[in-house]
């Protein structure tokens, strides 16, 4: 691990009411996301949807220290983090839908759900492409100087893009407070990281002087240990951090990929393996044991949680479509001042 | 009115937007010495913070523009080179023309790209290109192409203070020609061509440094009894079809002169407009003069075989004259 020395890092942990509000967070993300795998294989959602089921720890863990003034960038598995930023999973799921009444008004879909009001500048469909933008966004909260920050989220696909190189330049240069969080979830869409990655990610940051670490991405006091520290730096202008967490990705690249794969890349075993670092039953096991809550309170959890997933579905589906026409009238703004 | 310089026109457009407005800022390779001299001195009097050198790293400084951009400021990014558009282009096409759309209306990118465009000046295959129809094509983006120094400096402003991403494109090497300039602040408007000389037997229509050959042309013509109409579309996006039709309509011919190659260039949409929509008015079919599908060489004289030039606009008008109509 590599850290600046010129001030003693926060060595905090979440106290037990941050962990039973994270536990609520991760668990609404997996819901959420086991409700739109089913509505996919049903033939609800107009396109496809790639899940984060197995990685919410790391969205939760790093989005904990955030608000809605700080900004981040997602990726194409965007809907945890858009849970985690404080997005609203109804419009969401209304917007997975293709509907007038989802966040981006059925224009978007699920690899681009974004809630611009509360920081989330977007899920994105190109491997890389919110590096930059929140590397921009971190600009622009360095020129504000008021100890906002910006949050990039890739996976270990992106970490071979050019850009990522690109933008830890710049981002050192000029010390922008920019989070940079690598979920390395085992997969460069179909492709197993290793036959597609040379070395350590995180070692890529260092050359930049970027401190850089590597935490277990399933565990949610690991992640938000090691987001504290980074968000901490970008906010009290000491620059930027990387972040690898280590996780896996449960479900495939994207739920329809078992009708068109000819075979798999990957073993039942190694799949089975992860389920059992799930990163939510290792922190319902912790709250268990640590009597941070009960049982009855864990159950009281999830039935809310199922009800408010119900509920988004059923306004989902209820929703109006958008218009027919209504794309070419958002493309720009509007005229130019001075235009005719 | 004062005469400037095309390039002075430009850094007064940026000082007058730097000062009026905090939030713009603007940054690019070597912005703060200015290789073309559209950015000098603004980064003594705006400092560090507002006009910055960055690395030659295009492929984030594209996307950086959408970040800043959606974090509030007014980003101008300059790009040097047009062709450098294309190491760029990525956050361009995919993000800065869609997030808009993609987002359901939430954002509003107030982004002005600059660059130098085009050939002539023998810099090669890689610094030659002319890629206006690419951004043309991309739905999201204005695209500016000012012929003058006073639109130069006006469309700039236009730029600056608007709501969706701009790309303006300087013509390269014509930075030194100068034009008159009017001292009052105004703003030239988006999607308005200016009549660059009235004409009643043939209608140009000229793009960016293709005005000047056009207009030297009409005057060669004019002594020669044809009457040629010349319409500089400043902006690519939105296009001024109405006043393209318009003059069509007055003159029944119509010659476009774009500097882009040939398969999909400007020219070849306004030629389809107008045959659209103004083909009742034409008298002779539509001549497009524009750059062969070849890569710019090098050599000044194989340069010039290619790029349309007064003597190929009068030619094309004379032989337009000839096979229709009076």
């Amino acid at each position: 691990m590599q850290q600046n020395s010129d001030k003693a890092f926060p060595n905090r942990a979440p106290t037990n009411g941050q962990l039973l509000s994270m536990f609520e967070r991760m668990l609404t993300i997996r819901r959420f996301e086991e409700r739109l795998g089913e509505d996919f294989h049903a033939g609800k959602l107009p396109g496809g949807v790639h899940l984060y089921i197995g990685q919410e720890a790391v969205a939760v863990g790093v989005c904990a220290h955030l608000d809605d003034r700080d900004r981040i960038a997602s990726t194409h598995r965007g809907h945890g983090h858009f849970i985690a930023k404080g997005g609203d999973p109804a419009p969401m799921v209304a917007e997975i839908y293709g509907k007038r009444d989802g966040i981006c008004g059925g224009m978007g879909g699920s690899m681009h759900v974004a809630d611009v009001s509360k920081g989330i500048l977007g899920a994105n469909g190109i491997v890389a492409g919110g590096i930059p933008i929140a590397a921009g966004a971190a600009l622009a909260a360095q020129l504000d100087g008021d100890g906002r920050v910006a949050v990039c989220f890739f996976g270990d696909g992106a970490a071979n893009e050019g850009v990522l190189m690109e933008s830890m330049n710049i981002a050192a240069l000029w010390q922008l407070p920019l989070i940079f969080v690598c979920e390395h979830n085992g997969f460069s869409e179909f492709s197993p990281s290793d036959t597609v990655t040379a070395g350590k990610i995180r070692e890529r940051a260092r050359p930049f002087g970027l401190p850089a670490e590597l935490v277990d991405g399933n565990d949610i006091v690991a992640v938000w240990r090691a987001a504290d520290r980074a968000i901490d730096r970008a906010r009290t202008g000491q620059g930027p951090s990387f972040i690898e967490a280590a996780t896996y990705r449960i479900r495939g690249h994207l739920e329809a990929e078992a009708h068109f794969l000819s075979r798999s890349y990957r073993s039942e075993e190694e799949v089975e393996r992860w389920r059992r670092n799930d990163p939510i039953d290792r922190l319902s096991r912790h709250l268990l044991s640590s009597e941070i809550c009960s049982e009855a309170e864990i159950a009281a959890i999830e039935a809310r949680i199922q009800n408010s997933v119900e509920e988004a579905a059923a306004f989902a589906e209820r929703a109006d479509l958008p218009d027919a026409d209504r794309a070419p009238g958002l493309m720009f703004a509007g005229p130019a001042p001075g235009a005719a | 009115m004062a005469r400037k310089r095309l390039i002075q026109a430009i850094n007064e457009a940026l000082h007058e937007e730097m000062a009026r407005d905090p939030k713009v800022i603007l940054f690019g390779e070597d912005v703060e010495i200015s290789m073309f001299g559209d950015t000098a001195g603004l980064h003594d009097r705006f400092g560090p913070d507002r006009v910055r050198n960055t690395p030659i790293s295009e492929a984030s400084l594209t996307g950086m523009a959408v970040g800043a951009a959606a974090g509030g400021y007014r980003v101008v990014l300059h790009m040097m080179f047009a062709n450098f558009l294309y190491t760029g282009f990525d956050a361009i096409a995919n993000q800065m023309a869609k997030l808009r759309l993609m987002t359901g209306g939430q954002i509003e990118l107030p982004i002005t790209i600059v660059a130098g465009y085009g050939g002539g000046r023998s810099t090669a295959a890689q610094h030659s290109d002319t890629p206006y129809p690419l951004l043309m094509n991309l739905g999201g983006l204005n695209v500016a192409v000012p012929a003058t120094p006073r639109d130069a400096k006006g469309l700039m402003k236009t730029a600056i203070r608007g709501r969706d991403p701009t790309v303006f494109l300087e013509a390269g090497g014509r930075g030194g020609e100068s034009g008159e300039v009017p001292d009052e602040e105004y703003l030239t408007p988006f999607g308005e061509a200016a009549v660059g000389r009235e004409g009643t037997d043939v209608t140009i229509v000229a793009i960016g440094s293709m005005v000047r050959p056009a207009m030297r042309a009409a005057k060669l013509l004019d002594g020669q009894g044809i009457s040629a109409e010349v319409l500089d579309c400043r902006t690519l996006v939105p296009l001024d079809e109405d006043g393209i039709l318009r003059s069509v309509a007055k003159t029944g011919r119509l010659v476009v002169v774009d500097e882009a190659r040939d398969r999909c260039s400007a020219a070849s949409h306004i030629a389809a407009v107008v045959a659209e929509r103004g083909f009742g008015s034409l008298a002779a079919p539509i001549r497009r003069l524009t750059v062969p599908d070849t890569a710019m060489p090098y050599a000044p004289v194989a340069e010039k075989h290619l790029l349309p030039d007064r003597e190929k606009i009068v030619g094309a008008v004379k032989v337009l004259m000839a096979g229709s109509a009076p």
